[in-house]
């Protein structure tokens, strides 16, 4: 036994001390309250949510403040513990017509029944900072007095391909054969070719970084593209559950979901007319960025079914769905910090003895022609 | 040797299942196991499951042993050769933990070898179980990155592009340049990886009396090399197959046939090689072997000389 290997176990140990000590940071600066992560960084536990498959918005909250807000490392945490959980069955289809709105823009109509509905968004804030936010204790910002005053939202809030699709100009979707329930990836293996409901499920779980490069891959060119937003909504929809036993539909309570449906075109083939066509993404919480990005890719990954080419990763089912799951992604990534000095070993032996060989393969045909050394 | 023993601790979960996995998802792996064994060499699709430790760290190795270990057994993991690398001891404390395992060090005395890169110097034998960490299944993938395709190629034996590839490296650099994870052929039928084992490692796989079972958590795949079964590294009449040597014996214990490991002393050139296996090493230095260097290891308390 020599010290490179040597005590690992203490080291290990030391690890978790050391690391508890710098997630709870200058002790003299108040703990935060897993609370005050769900209702204050309600984006990231959305995030965390969705990366790591699991609606729990305290538990999202609990994983960024044990990761000290690593986005990735609480998805990891949400899926160690989501894989421990017994399944008592699937929900009913959830209904993203009848959802609660709190948000919803299109970007292919000026209006439409329901209206627009711009909700909470960044999107026309200037980025500048809010300096009072440093306070602790601020005074809640006066409201600008612009806000309706609690306008009824229209109760119907028709989805935009479905407009579209009354008219046949959207590409129809319907359910396979039978609407077999979704595969599980987390429980079964995926095969290649993959079918829609897996590359959703898979994306709907990828990294956002990753999903959001891979769509502007897609709009610049790396994939062919023409897409409007058809429609965001973002707001509340009941699931509901029927039980075995019971045998009608249970309501278990309400999940905040971000839709989007993106519409490209499609010129059309020998035996479909022009259409447009849908690229769909579904998240957990507000999750625009994502769930545009998804939508993007969801239409790229389609390339095949429309008998375009698939020459683009954003095209290519086996590349975005290995790749995008950024808890394996960084799994393997970073085990390259395991020990590997059996295999460099091998290497490093290789090298010295090719090396040798070269060398006095060389010094051979030196002696063999001296005029050439001149 | 030490015997590493957790007494069932106030730290047990009770919320788990014995070996942390439910039973359902062992029988999923063992169905996927006995699969594998039926068709040596071949690539089983299984459901892996998210394990509270990371993707690319040993996942399938423990979802395999955890499918597989019960009360009676007794754990060895090694990483690199080791008991004590970090990872190894992390992987058995897991199993300590959720299986109660018994746990030891000594190669003869484990009915369950869970491994990283290497296989034990000590002959393996009738009833023991090799556990093999797998990180990328796919002897192919280096050539072909579409899972799609290289399925097709073992479903054909269409093997020629990896011979292609071997023979370009002995045209470029007179030799093979594979020294880890270098492919062999199982029962004769599917090229298989062998974990990033050296290549040294390979010929102990061949007609070996132990099973082994190889697990890619992340990758999603159980393969299996039953026992007495042919296991021979790709190469070609003319260039047969080779492995590593290095011209000093182990600075410890004196092996001259065993892997060994590179460990720099300062920054001045001097180094020491020593046994990758490091109970191979401790079990030759308390059977009177003496290396070169065990008196300057001993001083700079490097190894510990009272440690029976």
């Amino acid at each position: 036994m020599y010290v490179a290997v040597k005590g690992g176990e203490a080291a290990i140990l030391a690890t978790h001390d050391l690391v508890a000590e710098a997630r709870r940071g200058n002790e003299a600066v108040p703990e935060l309250a897993v609370a005050q992560i769900r209702e204050q960084m309600g984006l990231a536990c959305a995030r965390v949510m969705n990366e790591g498959s699991l609606y729990d918005p305290d538990l999202a909250a609990l994983a960024l403040k044990q990761s000290q807000g690593d986005a990735i490392e609480a998805a990891f945490l949400m899926r160690a513990y989501r894989t421990t959980l017994p399944r008592f069955g699937s929900s009913e289809p959830v209904d993203t017509a009848k959802m609660a709105i709190r948000r919803r823009v299109s970007a292919t109509f000026k209006d439409l029944p329901g209206g627009q509905v711009l909700g909470p968004t960044y999107d026309y804030t200037h980025r500048l900072f809010d300096f009072a936010l440093m306070d602790e204790a601020s005074a809640p910002a006066a409201p600008n007095g612009a806000r309706p005053s609690a306008q009824p939202l229209d109760a119907s809030m028709p989805r935009v391909p479905d407009i579209l699709g009354a008219e046949g100009l959207m590409e129809p979707e319907t359910p396979p054969e039978g609407d077999p329930r979704p595969f599980d990836l987390t429980r079964e293996p995926v095969s290649f070719p993959a079918d829609r409901d897996v590359r959703l499920q898979a994306m709907a779980r990828g990294d956002e970084g990753f999903m959001l490069g891979l769509g502007y891959s897609v709009q610049r060119g790396y994939g062919h593209s023409h897409p409007f937003v058809g429609e965001v909504r973002v707001g509340e929809v009941s699931v509901e559950f029927v039980p075995e036993e019971l045998g009608f539909a249970v309501d278990l309570g309400e999940i905040t979901l971000t839709e989007c449906q993106m519409v490209n075109q499609f010129a059309g083939s020998k035996d479909v007319p022009p259409q447009f066509t849908r690229g769909y993404g579904l998240c957990f919480g507000h999750s625009e960025r994502k769930a545009m990005s998804m939508s993007l890719v969801d239409r790229a990954l389609k390339a095949r079914d429309f008998g375009e080419a698939t020459e683009y990763p954003a095209q290519q089912d086996e590349f975005v769905l290995y790749h995008s799951d950024n808890v394996e992604a960084a799994g393997f990534v970073e085990h390259l910090k395991l020990p590997h000095y059996v295999d460099f070993q091998g290497e490093l032996e290789l090298i010295r003895r090719i090396r040798k060989e070269r060398e006095e393969r060389l010094a051979r045909e030196t002696q063999a022609l001296p005029e050439a050394a001149e | 040797m030490t015997i590493h023993q957790s007494i069932p601790g106030e730290d047990a979960k009770p919320a788990y299942n014995y070996a942390y996995l439910d039973e359902q998802t062992k029988r999923m792996i063992r169905r996927a196991l006995l699969k594998a064994v039926a068709v040596p060499g071949y690539q089983v699709p299984f459901g892996s499951r998210e394990m509270p430790l990371a993707r690319g760290w040993g996942t399938g190795g423990i979802q395999i042993t955890a499918a597989i270990i019960g009360p009676d057994d007794k754990l060895k993991v090694i990483d690199q050769g080791a008991d004590d690398t970090t990872n190894a001891v992390s992987i058995r404390r897991f199993f300590e933990r959720t299986a109660d395992a018994t746990t030891t060090e000594a190669t003869e005395e484990a009915t369950i070898i869970q491994t990283r890169h290497r296989i034990p110097e000590a002959p393996l034998t009738t009833g023991q179980i090799m556990v093999y960490q797998v990180p990328q299944p796919e002897p192919l993938r280096k050539l072909e990155p579409r899972e799609l395709e290289t399925r097709k190629m073992h479903a054909w034996a269409e093997y020629g592009l990896m011979q292609v590839k071997l023979y370009e490296n002995i045209a470029r650099f007179g030799e093979v340049t594979t020294t880890y994870d270098y492919p062999v052929s199982v029962n004769g039928r599917y090229v298989m990886a062998p974990s990033p084992i050296p290549k040294f490692d390979n010929p102990k796989m061949h007609m070996s009396p132990a099973l082994q079972l190889f697990g890619a958590g992340r990758e999603k795949r159980i393969y299996a090399v039953p026992p007495h079964t042919s296991v021979k590294s790709l190469d070609f009449d003319d260039h047969p197959f080779r492995i590593q040597s290095w011209t000093e014996p182990c600075g410890l214990c004196g092996a001259k046939d065993s892997y060994l490991d590179e460990v720099v002393l300062d920054d001045l050139g001097n180094r020491m090689f020593v046994c990758s296996d490091s109970h191979h090493c401790e079990t030759r230095r308390d059977q009177g072997h003496r290396g070169p260097m065990l008196g300057d290891a001993s001083t700079l308390h490097l190894v510990d000389e009272a440690k029976s």
